[in-house]
């Protein structure tokens, strides 16, 4: 089948998709955007997590024609978006989203595995809540798994994030 | 052909400032963050082939027949490959001893054994490709434990054994013994005056890195083939997967892409010759990826063990004499078996001094799956024991637990019970008074103004108490773990640095074939070259088998060895130079004959400040390039009889203190913090180190409160291969782990540095349990704890 929809802003269409492929699979194999990982392809480590239509999804456990005319954000796209939702000003000088730097200055990425679907989770979180307590990162974040870090760093990344979103720098 | 998404740019990264004990930032990290960086299993090439391996559906059997024509006859798929398929008389590997058939000759030994291989032009093609594949099983008896492995008619794993252990074993079904033995311990237990004794379990934990199990084989025009891949070690991959090939190793050229983790997973082969054969046989490009349930019955898994302790002491406190009796089950193949006994057995004391001794430590070849390598490689598994143990003699004598391991501390200068010395700062008591001192979490942290927030108690979003029957333990655990590969093992790195002038300024490029992993082997490389050769510019080359072995990830090694090399080449280089210098402008200034002379902000400068030369100027458009293996102190083999011996080359040690919250009446456990206090001897990276301490000690919060490979005794089969049912800690489930870093050198290593990547997961496991004991009141003699161990309804 075909699948036509909009990834990072811009429109994609995946030709001979079988249909049992997942969005996942279409995203790293067919359209050359490997960022989404693929650690446990049952949606229970996050490490594939999307934003579909806004929402944070588990890519895994998307079937491709679910995708269909909708918009995808993946952690290939995340700096794009961070930028828009900013206003079109650039966030940070390294071009990268304010979260990607935080999980950068913060030593939060280790293997790094687990980091996409983090930053993907955890910028959703501090747009919908810009100042959560510990509690509410804890929470938020409860469906990735990271094996390297202990989430110590990662807990501070999300703090910097969010101190940095509030001063405005 | 070169693969498409190749590492060397995607792997690699920008450069970052900062020399060594500067919290350097990763040069990797912008990849990572981008989603560039291209892990093995993104590897992509034109024409590629989806590789899937078949795998036994039985414990222990004979294979009858086994039926591919269904299998290749499917639209799609390009070779289906068996046991007969293989192209030489080599069809078996093994990190120590070669006795794992890369697929099954005749008898599978676990489930989950590969069978046979296929590759299809899509994965779903290879998958159900491989399910048409008919293996017909007679099913064999089971061996699953000490009792079934040596009893008189047991069924022997590997009826043929020839490896060199075979001649000291008490059975064929045992893979390794090894007993230590010094001083008197039965004289010296009539001296005690509390002898205390106890039985431990310890279940069978899974690395679980995340990145699975994957990579690319490309093969190539002059017959060989080019392996994109994940792993610990680059060399040991290629000594055991070229002569299977048939091939000599410079025709198997190996490049190490991004490594989602490893955690001791990823020292044995998995994948790495099926994707080659198949490239091979296909003359295509070959990728697999395992996915979740493959990968746990892709790679070892931790020892799960039985240990035996008994403890004796006298009333001023004083440890008399240690005896104990650790059975590892190895699983059905070797792995690193030896190894983890020759751990168990010389660390099976711990970190105190202790002159009387009877050890003995064995692994066990049974039908479970196959154990080997994780992090902490058999201390892990005798600290949760030995730790148990001394609670337990501190409470019968009535003293304090950090008291009574305090008075009974190693130190420098302590023998070990192997009898080689321990010769750098050994600070056990330190950082047991250090992790005393840290500040307590605050009691009832959930209590809020609008209630209690359910997020912080035992049994979270569940809703299964607002704090009513949840009791508070602390619990204290210390533990040692040596520093690379002991017993006379040959443990060398290899590094090659080239120091040239490109865009008019000075770069230093550091090639080696080291496994980065996620550790930051990469960062602190270039930290040490930016401080040897003052340079600003370090590119990273890619690791792959172009230059010399930096021998493995693991052993916590690499910032010593492959860092100590990194190090010696760049003095060496920097000797280079000077001679260069020396030549060209020694006839300028009295000083170049005269001064000790440095490398610095890119020029050459006397101990005394005075800039000598710029380096630009010095090398003048000429490289200097030095490659030169490095290694450090050597060892030698235990005595086979006892155990007496110089083994290790270092030890590390970390000390924590766990804090939790039981809902004793649900047997929920709740840890509000895990703080480690722990001696890295000099922290290169100091980001980096908390970074490792905190990973190291949550991995050793999951073996005492969550993970566990459920193997069913009667069928030997795996109950849980999933993320949904083999629980790891998430972010709810990991406390606060604030960390104290204490830096004595050890004089006999680089910059005085120690390994510290797996100290902390020894020492944590322990540490959770003491403090649930303290909770609950209960003995807890096996981890992980479940909540049916600690209602009584089990």
């Amino acid at each position: 089948m075909r699948v036509n929809f909009t990834v990072n802003g811009r429109p994609q269409e995946a030709d001979d998709v079988w249909e049992g492929e997942s969005l996942l699979y279409v995203l790293r194999e067919r359209l050359g955007l490997p960022g989404s990982k693929n650690a446990c392809e049952q949606g229970e480590c996050g490490s594939c997590t999307v934003r579909l239509d806004g929402v944070p999804v588990c890519s895994c456990l998307v079937a491709a024609g679910q995708a269909e005319g909708r918009e995808v954000v993946t952690v290939e796209g995340l700096a794009e978006y961070a930028r828009e939702r900013a206003g079109g000003t650039p966030a940070q000088d390294s071009g990268l989203a304010p979260i990607q730097q935080a999980f950068l200055d913060a030593g939060a990425v280790q293997c790094g595995f687990c980091t996409p679907g983090l930053l993907v989770a955890a910028d959703e979180m501090l747009e919908r809540n810009p100042t959560p307590s510990d509690a509410d990162i804890r929470e938020a974040l409860s469906g990735n798994l990271c094996r390297c870090t202990g989430y110590e760093k990662i807990m501070d990344a999300v703090r910097l994030a969010a101190a940095r979103q509030s001063e405005g720098v | 052909m070169a693969a498409n998404g190749a590492p060397t740019k995607l792997t690699q990264g920008a450069p970052a400032k900062g020399g060594i004990g500067e919290s350097t930032l990763r040069p990797d990290g912008t990849l990572k963050v981008t989603g560039e960086f291209a892990y093995s299993s993104d590897m992509w090439h034109e024409d590629m082939l989806w590789g899937q391996i078949l795998r036994s559906t039985v414990a222990h059997a004979e294979i009858v027949s086994i039926d591919t024509a269904e299998a290749l006859a499917l639209p799609g798929v390009y070779a289906v490959m068996t046991y007969d398929d293989l192209p030489t008389d080599v069809r078996h590997y093994g990190l120590e001893i070669q006795d794992t058939p890369v697929l099954a000759h005749g008898k599978v030994r676990h489930h989950g054994e590969p069978v046979a291989i296929v590759a299809a032009d899509h994965p779903e093609t290879a998958r159900r490709a491989a399910a048409k594949i008919k293996v017909e099983y007679r099913e064999l008896p089971l061996v699953t434990d000490e009792a079934s492995a040596t009893a008189p008619d047991a069924v022997l794993v590997h009826e043929h054994r020839t490896d060199h252990h075979i001649h000291h074993v008490p059975h064929p079904n045992i893979v390794h013994r090894q007993p230590i033995v010094r001083g008197d311990a039965e004289a010296a237990a009539r001296r005690a005056d509390v002898i205390v004794r106890g039985e431990y379990t310890f279940g069978m934990q899974d690395q679980a890195f995340l990145g699975p199990e994957s990579g690319l084989a490309v093969p190539e025009e002059d017959g060989g083939v080019h392996l994109y891949i994940a792993t610990q070690w680059l060399h040991s991959d290629l000594r055991q997967m070229a002569p299977v090939l048939g091939l000599p190793e410079d025709k198997v050229r190996m490049t190490l892409s991004g490594v989602g983790g490893a955690f001791g997973g990823r020292e044995d082969l998995s994948m790495q010759i099926h994707a080659c054969l198949l490239a091979l046989r296909t003359g295509k490009p070959v990728k697999i990826v395992y996915n979740r349930f493959e990968s746990f019955f892709g790679h070892v898994h931790r020892h799960p063990a039985k240990l035996s302790y008994e403890h004796g002491a006298t009333r001023d406190g004083k440890l008399t004499h240690v005896k104990c009796r650790i059975v590892l089950d190895g699983g059905a193949y070797a792995s690193a078996s030896p190894a983890v006994v020759g751990n168990a057995s010389s660390l099976g004391v711990g970190p105190y001094a202790v002159d009387h001794v009877d050890i003995e430590a064995i692994a066990l070849y049974t039908n479970n799956p196959p154990c080997g390598a994780m992090r902490g490689f058999g201390a892990v598994q005798a600290c949760f024991a030995y730790e148990a143990q001394m609670d337990k003699v501190a409470r019968e004598l009535g003293l304090d637990p950090v008291e009574f391991r305090q008075r009974n501390a190693m130190e420098q200068g302590t023998l070990m019970p192997t009898g080689q010395p321990v010769d750098s700062p050994a600070p056990v008591a330190e950082l047991l008074r250090r992790v005393k001192a840290m500040p307590m979490p605050p009691e009832r942290q959930w209590e809020s103004s609008e209630g209690a927030d359910v997020r912080q108690l035992p049994g979270g979003l569940s809703n299964t108490t607002h704090g009513e029957g949840v009791v508070r333990g602390v619990g204290y655990a210390v533990g040692i773990k040596n520093v690379g590969f002991s017993e006379g093992f040959d443990d060398y790195s290899t590094a090659r640095v080239r120091l040239e002038v490109a865009g008019g300024e000075p770069v230093a490029t550091v090639h080696t074939a080291m496994a980065e992993v996620g550790q930051g082997g990469v960062t602190v490389h270039a930290q040490i070259a930016r401080t040897e050769l003052g340079v600003a510019q370090v590119t990273i080359h890619p690791a792959d088998t172009a230059v010399g072995s930096a021998g493995s990830t693991s052993a916590s090694r690499q910032t010593y060895v492959t860092g100590g090399a990194v190090k010696h080449a760049c003095e060496l280089v920097r000797e280079r130079v000077l001679e260069i210098g020396r030549r060209r402008f020694g006839s300028y200034h009295p000083a170049w004959a005269t001064a000790e002379l440095l490398l610095e902000g890119g020029k050459v400068v006397t101990d005394g400040g005075e800039v000598l030369a710029d380096l630009v100027d010095v090398l003048e458009g000429e490289a200097v390039e030095v490659e030169r293996e490095w290694r450090h102190r050597p060892t030698e083999p235990f005595d086979p009889r006892t155990g007496q011996g110089n083994g290790h080359v270092q030890y590390s040690f970390a000390a924590h203190r766990a804090v939790v919250e039981v809902d004793t009446e649900l047997g929920l456990v709740k840890v509000i913090e895990l703080a480690c206090a722990q001696d890295v001897g000099k922290a290169l990276n100091p980001l980096s180190v908390v970074g490792q301490i905190q990973g190291g000690t949550t991995q050793g919060l999951g073996i005492a409160v969550m993970e566990e490979i459920v193997v069913d005794p009667k069928t030997a089969k795996v109950r849980n291969p999933s993320f949904t049912d083999y629980l790891i800690p998430t972010i709810l489930d990991t406390p606060t782990i604030p960390v104290d870093v204490l830096e004595l050198a050890d004089d006999h290593a680089p910059y005085g540095l120690r390994g510290i990547g797996e100290a902390p997961t020894l020492s944590s496991t322990p540490a959770v349990l003491a403090a649930i004991r303290d909770a609950t009141g209960l003995p807890l003699d096996r981890t992980p704890v479940r909540p049916e161990h600690l209602t009584g309804t089990n």
